[in-house]
C-alpha cells in the first residue's frame, strides 16, 4: 500500500472564487502555498506555529490558520485571501474602519485581524468589547495595543446593525 | 523553518486508514485537525512522517445519543462541540472546555481525537473524559478495543494508543438530572494552556475530579474526592495539593501550580455548594 504516499499531491479548488490546480509538495502549508506558489501575498506568515494569527484565511466559510494546513488537504476547498475579500467588498466597511481609526501601523497582522474580526462580523449583532477582544485573543498586534482595532470592529457591528433595523 | 513530511495519503474510510499506517514501515503518522502536528512539523520537532490524512473520514464525525451513551466520533471539531446541543445537555463539562481551548481559528480545525490522542498534560479535553468516566475506542489492524480513560494516559504525549492504531471515538455515561459539572483554569491570556486546571463532575453517587497541567499526564484525584464526598473540602485541597505532581517552567513555578489547583477546588465547591469560599 506504500504507493498510495505522495511526495506531491495534485490538487483542484477555488482561491477567491477562480479554479486552481496545482501539484504541491506533501510539506507545504497553505500560506507558502498562496504567497510563492499563487502570489498572493495577502496572507502574512509569521510563527508558523498557530500561535499569532497572521497567517488567518478563509476555508469553506471559516476562518483557519493557513500555517496549520496543508495546501494537500485544501484539494476541493473553497478559499478566500484577503486579496479576495478586498476585491469582492465585503469587508469595504471594515478596512474603512481599521484606517479611520489608526488600527494599522506596520500592517503585518491586519490581514489576519481582518480575516478573523469578518467572522465574528458574520454571526450577526454588536459584539461587547470583552466578545471581540476574546474573538481577536489569537491574533497579536505588536504595533497599535488592540484599542483602536477594537474600536473598528465595534463601529462596524455597530453599523452594520443599524443599517439591518433602518 | 520548513516541514519535512515523508509523504502523504488522504484516506478514504478507516480501513483504508489501517491499510495506509501499516504500510507505512514505522513511519505512518495520523493527521486529524493538524492543529498540534503541522505546528510541530513546521518547527521540524517531527521529520519524515507518512501523513495518513484521516480528516474527511465522515464516519468518525459527529455526535449521537446509543444505548443511553454519548458517542462523539474522533474528528468532531473542538468549534461543533462547543455548540452541539447533545453535548450540552449530556456532557456540559466539554461545552465548558471547549471555551477554553486555543482561539476560534484553530476550534475551527482541532478535533477531540486529536486532542485525546496527543495526550498533551494541559489539555482540557484529556481531563474531561477522565473526569467523565469516559470510554476510549479505538481501531487496529487487529479489531476494535475499547479503553477506560482511566488507563489511556500513560505519560508527557503518551497513551495507550499503539503505532498503526486509530482513536475512533469517545462515549460518556449521559449526565443525571441533578449532575453538575464544573470547569475551572487559571490562564495567562485567554486561549493560552492553563497553568492549572481542575475539572469536578458531581454526582448523586459521589464526587469525581480531575486535574491538568499539574503533573505529566491528567489526574484523577482520588484521595480529593474521597474527602469531597465525606464534606471536608479543606481536607479536600490538602489531598489534592497532595496527590499532584507539577512541575515549574518558564510559566509558573511548581510550588505556584500546586497553590492555584487548591484555589480553583475551593472556589469550584464554593460555585458548587452556593457556599461562599
Ligand atoms: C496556538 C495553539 C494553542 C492551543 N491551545 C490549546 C489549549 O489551550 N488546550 C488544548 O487542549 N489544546 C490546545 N491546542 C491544541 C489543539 O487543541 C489541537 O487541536 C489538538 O491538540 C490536536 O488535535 P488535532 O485534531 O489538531 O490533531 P493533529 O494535530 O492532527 O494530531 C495530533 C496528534 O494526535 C495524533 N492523532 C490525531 N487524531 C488521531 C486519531 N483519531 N487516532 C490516532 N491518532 C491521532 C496525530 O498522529 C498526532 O500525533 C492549541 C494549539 C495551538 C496551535
Ligand atoms: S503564522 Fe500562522 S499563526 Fe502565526
Ligand atoms: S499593525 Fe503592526 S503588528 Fe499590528
Amino acid at each position: 500500500m506504500t504507493e498510495a504516499f505522495r511526495d506531491r499531491i495534485d490538487i483542484a479548488l477555488t482561491v477567491n472564487g477562480e479554479a486552481v490546480e496545482a501539484r504541491v509538495p506533501a510539506s507545504r502549508h497553505m500560506i507558502d502555498f498562496l504567497r510563492l506558489d499563487l502570489g498572493l501575498t495577502g496572507a502574512h506568515s509569521g510563527c508558523e506555529h498557530g500561535v499569532c494569527g497572521a497567517c488567518t484565511i478563509h476555508v469553506d466559510g471559516q476562518a483557519v490558520r493557513g500555517c496549520l494546513m496543508l495546501a494537500a488537504q485544501a484539494d476541493g476547498a473553497e478559499v478566500w485571501t484577503l486579496e479576495g475579500l478586498t476585491e469582492s467588498g465585503v469587508i469595504r466597511d471594515l478596512q474603512d474602519a481599521f484606517v479611520a481609526r489608526n488600527a494599522l501601523q506596520c500592517g503585518y497582522c491586519t490581514p489576519g485581524m481582518l480575516a478573523s474580526a469578518m467572522d465574528l462580523l458574520e454571526q450577526g449583532g454588536i459584539p461587547d468589547r470583552a466578545t471581540i477582544r476574546e474573538h481577536l485573543s489569537g491574533n497579536y498586534c505588536r504595533c497599535t495595543g488592540y484599542e483602536a482595532i477594537i474600536d473598528a470592529v465595534e463601529g462596524v457591528a455597530k453599523a452594520r446593525a443599524g443599517k439591518e433595523t433602518a | 523553518m520548513k516541514a519535512m513530511a515523508g509523504g502523504y495519503a488522504r484516506a478514504t474510510d478507516v480501513q483504508h486508514a489501517l491499510d495506509l499506517l501499516a504500510g507505512a514501515d514505522g513511519m505512518g503518522r495520523v493527521l486529524a485537525g493538524g492543529q498540534s502536528l503541522i505546528a510541530a512539523m513546521n518547527m521540524r520537532l517531527s521529520t519524515g512522517d507518512m501523513l495518513v490524512d484521516i480528516s474527511r473520514i465522515a464516519d468518525l464525525r459527529g455526535v449521537t445519543v446509543e444505548e443511553n451513551r454519548l458517542r462523539i466520533g474522533a474528528l468532531t471539531r473542538h468549534a461543533e462541540i462547543e455548540t452541539d446541543p447533545l453535548i450540552a445537555e449530556h456532557a456540559p463539562l466539554l461545552t465548558q472546555a471547549a471555551g477554553h481551548i486555543a482561539h476560534a481559528a484553530i476550534r475551527n480545525r482541532g478535533t477531540i481525537g486529536g486532542a485525546l490522542a496527543h495526550a498533551d498534560p494541559a489539555a482540557e479535553f484529556p481531563a474531561c473524559v477522565l473526569a467523565l468516566g469516559g470510554m476510549i475506542h479505538v481501531q487496529g489492524p487487529d479489531g476494535t478495543r475499547d479503553i477506560p480513560a482511566e488507563d489511556f494516559f500513560v505519560d508527557v504525549f503518551e497513551t495507550a494508543l499503539e503505532d498503526g492504531v486509530i482513536l475512533t471515538a469517545i462515549t460518556l455515561p449521559l449526565a443525571e438530572a441533578s449532575e453538575k459539572h464544573l470547569l475551572r483554569e487559571t490562564a495567562r491570556r485567554s486561549g493560552d494552556y492553563a497553568l492549572a486546571g481542575l475539572c469536578l463532575v458531581k454526582r448523586a453517587a459521589g464526587h469525581r475530579l480531575s486535574a491538568f497541567s499539574v503533573g505529566p499526564r491528567p489526574l484523577l484525584a482520588l484521595a480529593a474526592m474521597e474527602r469531597l464526598d465525606a464534606g471536608d473540602i479543606v481536607g479536600a485541597v490538602s489531598a489534592l495539593r497532595a496527590e499532584i505532581d507539577p512541575t515549574g517552567d518558564t510559566q509558573a513555578s511548581a510550588a505556584y501550580r500546586r497553590h492555584l489547583a487548591g484555589v480553583l477546588l475551593t472556589r469550584a465547591m464554593a460555585e458548587i455548594t452556593g457556599e461562599p469560599a
